[in-house]
């Protein structure tokens, strides 16, 4: 019968045993299922949780993984609204320059006499604007258009299939670095570095949602629906989908630390975001030199893109873990 | 031709090949400790076939890998495996790779995933023979060969050349069995030999299995949750309910003489050819029990007809109950003597309406939206 | 196996000239390569600027000038440079000093992945594979650009002290107008690869052996594993011979497909270091709208990607009975 009602999970296997069926593993994890009406009730009993409870159950296990979350919040709350709360401006020039941290200035001052600080905040604020935005866009583009490749297949997936193919065929950097330096009139907009970087992420999910549909789609509880007479639209949305949420929401997670990585990359080499606007990425470049005299300058923007890119990743595997504990593999 | 286990009456005529004494293993886990093997004993003579019959969870194939140290750095083993004078279990690492694929070897469940696919089969049959005995490759290739052929994969020359996945499923299955009798062990621990393979493939490899036993002298352990498979072959059945045996004897009067209700419903659960007529099935309803978290008394009470309330108080021990051998664990095994049949004991199948009806009623919602969504487009 | 090769590679062909027509449609219509011609002041003549449209091919329309454009590059001719350069030699030249990174690079990241997930795989649970897994999130999470920096301003220093003379270099890839025997020369070239190349190996080998340690976890829990145990082999022997022989196959793939990541780390790599490579040539290249050097550039790019993904293809199918008669 088609549907997805929620599925009970057996008692843990031995925690190091192995993954093969025959192994002592396989032998222990002992159904309990329903016991029917007739025979008495010795059991002890189980609650039915939906399967959204559990994965959060499993993800609030994870206690690295939860902490990294309460800490990546924090940055990305921090920098989307701290720019507006902090008494100095990205742009402000005090007339303390070249200053190591202090109560006044925490993150020390810059050659011009920028408060580091607030150029920080601006820098972390536009990351992870492109960030966020390139998940939303990516994922959404690159969900759908997977979908529809893995279930109809055909020519729509033959098409797909190439084309992120040949997408893959150049690095990231090199061809986002190509788009972002032509769009010179739009130069340095968060936006539109965002758009590009979306254009080329979505491949990604959209790979991983495809074969998830393309194995998901041959699963007998899919036969099932269609016998009974369930649309296409349907069995995508109400059936496969759901199925396919653990990947897409881990992907999405993966495309966030690869989107930080890749736009402070692109401001970096001068291709990003420009000045007089500022990114992490920029912010490294400034510092860069003066990494022994003033090390503030340099470390405090690196550190902030290893924080953010580390918690995502810790709260991307949690989630990974969370959706699946079964399953060893990294990368999809 | 029976064992001797503790309670059954002396009848030995030799010394077992293998003893297994009070073997109990526990695995610690996030969830709390799983009693996987909760006291499992045993005597296997030489030349004899003990055939260890139980649901998965029953512990059958954790004890098996207990004998040969096979499992994992986590698992708590205690008790006695009596081999050659030494207990195995008190074995360091290696020591015990002398013993194992020379003098106890072990044939696994599922041919597909059992041979490494990056070597030829004839490479690992040779690997096996090298570990074990000193003889310069050639001879060792050649005896691959003749193994390869004494187990019927035909063309065994040409084929020991061959990489696994070019093999089926039951000639994987043939080799593996190859491959355990290259060393002329004592013991041969088949664990499920045949589950994953189709029934006329089974009973090829059964046949192999025996005629290995029979030009090997080797005892076998052969475990299996497939009564057809063990009724064929076996002089001795252990039947094992949540990590303990709850029955044991000689094959016929396991078949014939059951007096633990779980036997009794494992047989009438099968379906039978020589059955009259419309005889029904009697399924055991339920599920095994977790081993985490066992209550006390019987573990199987919760599913047993015959059950009362002493079985939820105290958990039976393993006594005999008729011949020199038959041991059963059952604080009403006497209730099953003489000829009790399985649909007296136990209800029989039925299906389940309900749940027909509630099947219907989904189609029809099925097709009333499909139904709408024409409609609309329209 | 040859024909396995040969249909890889006739496979390989369209994708190749459909990324051609992507890539010249992308980079023909971006930015105006007479842009800085046209802003001169004061202005040249019109004929000029004309003359050199006629040079460029820029009056030509769309599908004529790419198919004039590729004819020539199958022909090996890539046009010039902005600056009157010839593109060919000048790209072959700097892919001759990036390939130095990125080969050592490549081979760096896949012993210490291979070291770091088997160890973490035999050691699972333990402090040795938490330390490892730590590590590796903290160098998939580390910006290639800034771990370069680090290792240039504070490891180069250090480690000139520690020898007591300059032995790491940190700018360019070779001392300039270097006179030597050729033992010295490539003594020259280590101390400039030196940084370079361990800053993009750091930061590959993270989820190279986070890939491996669970692919090792898999070989290790496997069936046949299991059965060589139990046919009383060898601990090491079962480790080596089995294990480790099933759990490399993997990765060579992975790193092979991997390669265009490599490249990109590289590209930001040798801006910190300031290396003539192939990352100055691109950038320089969109700096100045340099139509040729661009195409040019992404083109030979993705033919040396497809040809590594063809080499792993051939590799696996090497490594892996199973693939072979695929």
């Amino acid at each position: 019968m088609a549907d997805t009602r929620p599925r009970q999970t057996p008692p843990k296997a031995p925690a190091s045993g192995g993954a093969s069926p025959a192994a002592p593993g396989g032998e222990h994890g002992a159904q309990v299922h329903d016991v029917p009406q007739t025979a008495p009730e010795r059991e002890f009993t189980i609650e039915r949780r939906s399967q959204a409870q559990m994965v959060l159950r499993r993800f609030l296990a994870h206690r690295l993984a939860v902490a990294s979350l309460v800490v990546l919040l924090l940055v990305i709350v921090g920098s989307l609204i701290g720019g507006r709360l902090w008494k100095y401006d990205y742009a402000d020039i005090t007339d303390e320059f070249s200053t190591p941290p202090s109560l006044a200035h925490p993150m020390g001052t810059d050659d011009i006499g920028h408060d580091s600080m607030a150029r920080i905040l601006r820098g972390a604020q536009k990351s992870v604007q492109v960030a966020l935005l390139v998940a939303l866009l990516s994922t959404t583009f690159g969900a759908v258009l997977g979908a529809l490749a893995g279930y109809y297949r055909g020519w729509l997936d033959s098409v797909l299939m190439r084309f992120t193919d040949l997408v893959l065929t150049v690095p990231y950097i090199a061809l986002t670095a190509v788009l972002a330096g032509t769009l010179a009139d739009r130069a340095g907009n968060w936006f539109y570095i965002a758009l590009v970087l979306a254009a080329l992420l979505w491949t990604y999910i959209a790979r991983v949602v495809r074969g998830q549909f393309l194995s998901l789609r041959e699963k007998e509880f899919v036969e099932a629906a269609r016998a009974l007479g369930a649309s296409d639209r349907r069995i995508i949305f109400r059936h496969l989908l759901p199925n396919a949420t653990g990947a897409i929401i881990v992907n999405a997670t993966i495309t966030v630390a690869v989107a930080i990585l890749l736009e402070a990359a692109l401001s970096y080499l001068g291709v990003g975001i420009r000045p007089p606007d500022t990114s992490l990425g920029l912010l490294v470049q400034d510092g860069q030199q003066a990494a022994t005299t003033r090390p503030w300058l340099f470390y405090f923007p690196g550190v902030i893109i290893i924080v953010i890119a580390l918690t995502v990743n810790f709260v991307g595997d949690g989630l990974r873990d969370a959706f699946d504990p079964t399953q060893t593999r990294v990368r999809a | 031709m029976a064992g001797v286990l503790p309670g059954q009456q002396a009848a030995q005529t030799a010394a077992p090949v293998l003893e297994v004494k009070d073997l109990t293993v526990e695995f610690p886990t996030d969830d709390g400790i799983v009693y996987a093997v909760r006291g499992v004993s045993f005597a296997l003579e030489p030349g004899d076939v003990l055939g260890i019959v139980g649901e998965s969870g029953s512990g059958k194939s954790v004890t098996s890998l207990a004998i040969m140290g096979l499992l994992p750095r986590s698992a708590r083993v205690r008790g006695e495996v009596r081999f050659q004078g030494r207990n195995l279990l008190r074995l360091g690492e290696g020591e015990l790779t002398g013993v194992r694929g020379k003098q106890i070897s072990m044939i696994f469940q599922d041919p597909m995933t059992s041979l490494n696919p990056v070597y030829t089969v004839g490479w690992q049959l040779q690997e096996a023979i090298l570990a074990h005995q000193d003889v310069p490759k050639e001879q060792a290739w050649e005896r691959s060969v003749e193994l390869l052929d004494l187990v019927g994969i035909p063309n065994a020359r040409e084929r020991a050349r061959n990489y696994p996945h070019e093999f089926s499923g039951g000639m994987r299955q043939r080799a593996v069995i190859a491959m355990a009798m290259t060393n002329d062990p004592d013991v041969i621990i088949a664990d499920e030999p045949t589950t994953a393979l189709d029934v006329t493939i089974q009973a090829q490899v059964l046949d192999t299995l025996e005629r290995v036993q029979e030009s090997a002298s080797a005892a076998i352990i052969l475990i299996t949750h497939d009564l057809g498979v063990v009724a064929g072959m076996a002089d001795q059945v252990l039947v094992m309910y949540a990590g303990k045996p709850v029955e044991v004897g000689p094959t016929d009067a396991i078949y014939y003489d059951p007096r633990m209700p779980y036997t009794l419903g494992l047989l009438g659960s099968l379906p039978r050819l020589d059955a009259r007529g419309t005889e029904p099935l009697t399924p055991i309803r339920g599920a095994p029990p977790s081993l985490i978290n066992l209550p006390p008394g019987c573990p199987f009470s919760p599913r047993c007809p015959m059950s009362r309330s002493h079985c939820d108080a105290e958990e039976p021990a393993l006594r005999l109950v008729a011949g020199a051998s038959h041991l059963a664990a059952c604080h009403f095994a006497e209730e099953l003597a003489g000829d009790v049949r399985a649909e007296e004991v136990f209800a029989t199948a039925e299906a389940d309406l309900r749940a027909l009806e509630e099947l219907e009623e989904l189609g029809d919602l099925e097709q009333a939206e499909a139904g709408d969504q024409e409609r609309e487009r329209a | 196996m040859t024909s396995f090769i040969v249909r890889r590679l006739l496979i390989s062909i369209p994708v190749i000239l459909l990324s051609s027509v992507l890539m010249f449609l992308l980079v023909a219509n971006s930015g105006d390569p007479l842009a800085e011609l046209k802003g001169r002041n004061p202005p040249p003549p019109p004929s000029v600027i004309e003359l050199r449209e006629k040079e460029l091919n820029l009056d030509k329309p769309l599908p004529q000038r790419y198919a004039y454009w590729v004819t020539h590059f199958f022909r090996g001719d890539m046009g010039k440079a902005v600056d009157g350069r010839e593109v060919r030699p000048l790209l072959f030249r700097r892919l001759g000093v990036t390939m130095r990174m990125v080969t050592l690079a490549l081979f760096l990241a896949l012993f210490l992945a291979i070291v770091v997930g088997v160890l973490s795989a035999v050691r699972q649970y333990t402090a040795t594979d938490y330390a490892f897994t730590f590590a590796g999130f903290l160098f998939l999470s580390t910006p290639v650009f800034w771990l370069a920096a680090l290792l240039k301003e504070y490891a180069a220093i250090r480690l000139n002290q520690l020898f007591g003379e300059q032995v790491i270099y940190t700018v360019g890839e070779a001392t300039p107008n270097f006179e030597g025997t050729f033992a010295e020369r490539v003594a020259d070239w280590a101390g400039h690869l030196a940084l370079p190349t361990l800053a993009l190996a750091l930061i590959t080998f993270a989820s190279w052996s986070r890939y491996q340690r669970s692919t090792m976890l898999d070989v290790l829990n496997s069936d046949y594993i299991r059965l060589a145990k139990a046919k009383g082999l060898s601990r090491s022997r079962v480790m080596i011979r089995h294990a480790l022989r099933n759990a490399l196959i993997p990765l060579t793939t992975v790193a092979a497909i991997d390669f265009a990541a490599i490249l990109g780390g590289a590209i930001i790599t040798e801006r910190v270091f300031s290396w003539h490579g192939l990352g100055a040539l691109l950038l320089d290249g969109i700096r100045e709208n340099d139509v040729n050097v661009v195409l040019a550039w992404l083109m030979v790019t993705s033919i040396l990607v497809v040809v590594f993904n063809l080499i792993a293809d051939v590799l696996y199918g090497v490594l892996d009975p199973r693939i072979r008669y695929g």
